[in-house]
């Protein structure tokens, strides 16, 4: 993200690279300096890129992805998801928790392992089954 | 995961498939399905699913399944799927040898060396990693240089971190996902650099993982000198000049003290080179027919063995085609053999299959040589003839193209050689 300039009209003006294929369009949204509402996006070349650019600049979303430690597992670490994509800036402080956490096989792939109080919705679960050693 | 023990095997199966990730398995299905009675799978990891296992992010099953998994989802899909089956897994296991009879010698660490018979083979043993020797990086041999998989490995399997402040060299997709997994775990990512003046990776790693992060990419420079005497202390890097050399007057030190290289997949194919497969001095794997089957009768393989892909759903495409073709084999019901080969020509690096027939569909995995915006894939005869030609909207290198290839399209076409050609849109019908 890089913010270029702001207008007279209160709008800012901020930058994304699209992810949906490898063109990598360079997108441009325009957004209203108190609202954060978009009021234009230039530079793509489809309609999941202008989806994408509003997403993004809006509320962007990110899956959770890492390992907890796992006690007298075949591994010595259960890979976890969150269940649904969470708000982006949250992503570092839920792995930062996830560190912290230690199960023991057997797991169950989907089982729970972690749901937080503060924040309803976000849920981490287990991404396979983790069979006793 | 249930394996077979090793004295459970049986002395001969119908088709005895060499390796148990996402591509062996999906081969060991499609036999059972299309005529073998007996499959069996072998892996020499401790269970089977091979890279998948390691590759904790999503992004994966999105053409296979139809949805976005993570790599264990995708792996345990698989492997359920063939449990199902009926299929013997045997994990722990090494494959030694495949003789002219298609003897099969195996290695475990239970029952020691073994032969099993297969009426039908299929090599799915996947790629291994470019290490700093592959490009002669100078300066010391310290610890602390990873290949990038070998660090996802350790840090999502083992729970073991490679260091505390690291360099990637490479911005393929493994070099991207690795610096947003150590930034996770607490290690400081110093920069990605590429010696291309392109990312090789996804759009998407570089937004999710670098930018999410603000981990800096340094296109068009690259390492050219690794300090420290037992453990890595810094790096020297360096941008390079259009004909590729650094230029090491605008060079500069990083200190860190661990060094991630993730410069390119290599087919693992020791086993196939002993075998006298003929192979491709592009792919660096086994040259192969429309049904995936190798210069040598009832060998086939599939996966990245053959070709490295960009997404496992390829891979478990190409494997179905594999297996069905080694199930077929046995029940002798494999089809006529193919009558046109096909020739990369402009822009293209390689064609997999090698062969295809001109009486059945196809479809066809292509890699460009270099980027280029709107242009064409277009297929000649040898002297130029135009036969068939795509319009794209753009190639990439790290992009595999699929060409869907229809008896349709070919019906005019009576030769026995098809060149591929990918060309700008501006030198059309030239």
């Amino acid at each position: 993200m890089s913010v270029e300039e702001k207008h007279a009209t209160d709008l800012i003006t901020v930058g994304y690279l699209c992810i949906g294929c490898p063109l990598g369009c360079r997108l441009e949204v325009d957004a209203d300096t108190i609202t954060n509402a978009v009021v234009e996006v230039r530079g793509y070349s489809c309609r999941r890129g202008k989806d994408y650019a509003i997403q993004e600049h809006t509320a962007p979303m990110r899956l959770v992805t890492t390992t907890v430690a796992v006690d007298a597992g075949l591994w010595a670490r259960l890979p976890v998801r969150s269940r649904t994509p969470v708000p982006k800036d949250k992503v570092k402080a839920i792995c930062k928790h996830l560190r912290s956490i230690r199960v023991t096989a057997p797991v169950a792939s989907g089982a729970i392992i972690w749901v937080d109080d503060r924040e309803p919705g976000i849920e981490i679960v287990a991404s396979r089954a983790m069979p006793a050693r | 995961m249930i394996t077979a023990a090793p004295r459970h095997l049986r002395a001969s199966y119908d088709v005895v498939i060499v390796g148990g990730g996402p591509a062996g398995l999906e081969a060991a299905v499609a036999a059972r399905d299309n005529g073998a009675a007996h499959v069996l799978v072998v892996d020499r990891d401790q269970e089977a699913g091979g890279i998948l296992l390691q590759c904790i992010h999503s992004g994966f099953g999105l053409h296979r399944f139809g949805e976005e998994l993570t790599g264990p989802e995708y792996a345990q899909r698989v492997v359920a799927s063939t449990l199902e089956h009926d299929i013997d897994v045997i994990a722990d296991a090494y494959v030694l040898d495949i003789d002219e009879r298609r003897r099969v010698k195996l290695m475990t660490t239970q029952a020691g060396v073994s032969l099993v018979e297969a009426r039908a083979v299929v090599l799915a043993m996947g790629a291994r990693e470019r290490t700093r020797a592959a490009i002669r990086i100078p300066g010391t041999r310290p610890a602390g240089i990873f290949t990038a998989g070998l660090a996802q490995r350790l840090v999502n399997l083992y729970g073991l971190l490679p260091g505390r402040r690291a360099v990637i060299l490479g911005s393929g997709d493994i070099g991207l996902i690795m610096a947003r997994r150590l930034t996770l775990e607490g290690i400081e990512v110093a920069g990605v650099f590429e010696i291309m003046p392109y990312a090789n990776g996804l759009n998407r790693n570089i937004v999710q993982c670098l930018h999410d992060f603000d981990i800096p990419l340094h296109l068009s420079t690259t390492v050219v000198e690794i300090r420290g005497q037992n453990r890595v202390e810094g790096v020297t890097v360096a941008p390079l000049d259009e004909t590729l050399q650094p230029r090491l007057d605008r060079a500069w030190d990083i200190p860190c003290d661990t060094l991630l290289v993730s410069i390119g997949l290599i087919p693992e194919n020791e086993l196939s080179q002993q075998m006298r497969l003929r192979f491709d001095s592009a792919t660096r794997g086994p040259v192969v027919s429309s049904a995936m089957e190798c210069s040598r009768d009832g060998i086939f393989a599939c996966g990245n063995v053959v070709h490295i892909h960009d997404l496992v759903d390829f891979v478990s495409a190409e494997a179905m085609v594999a297996g069905r073709s080694a199930g077929q084999y046995v029940a002798g019901t494999l089809p006529r053999p193919d009558n046109v080969q096909l020739q990369p020509g402009a822009n293209v690096a390689y064609c997999v299959p090698h062969t295809i027939s001109t009486e059945r569909e196809h479809t066809v995995y292509l890699r460009a040589r270099k980027p280029l915006d709107a242009c064409t894939l277009q297929l000649t005869e040898p002297d130029g003839t135009p036969v068939y030609a795509r319009k794209l909207r753009y190639v990439f290198p790290a992009e595999m193209v699929n060409l869907k290839l229809r008896p349709a399209i070919l019906q005019n076409f009576h030769g026995s050689i098809l060149r591929v050609n990918i060309v700008e849109r501006a030198t059309e019908g030239e």
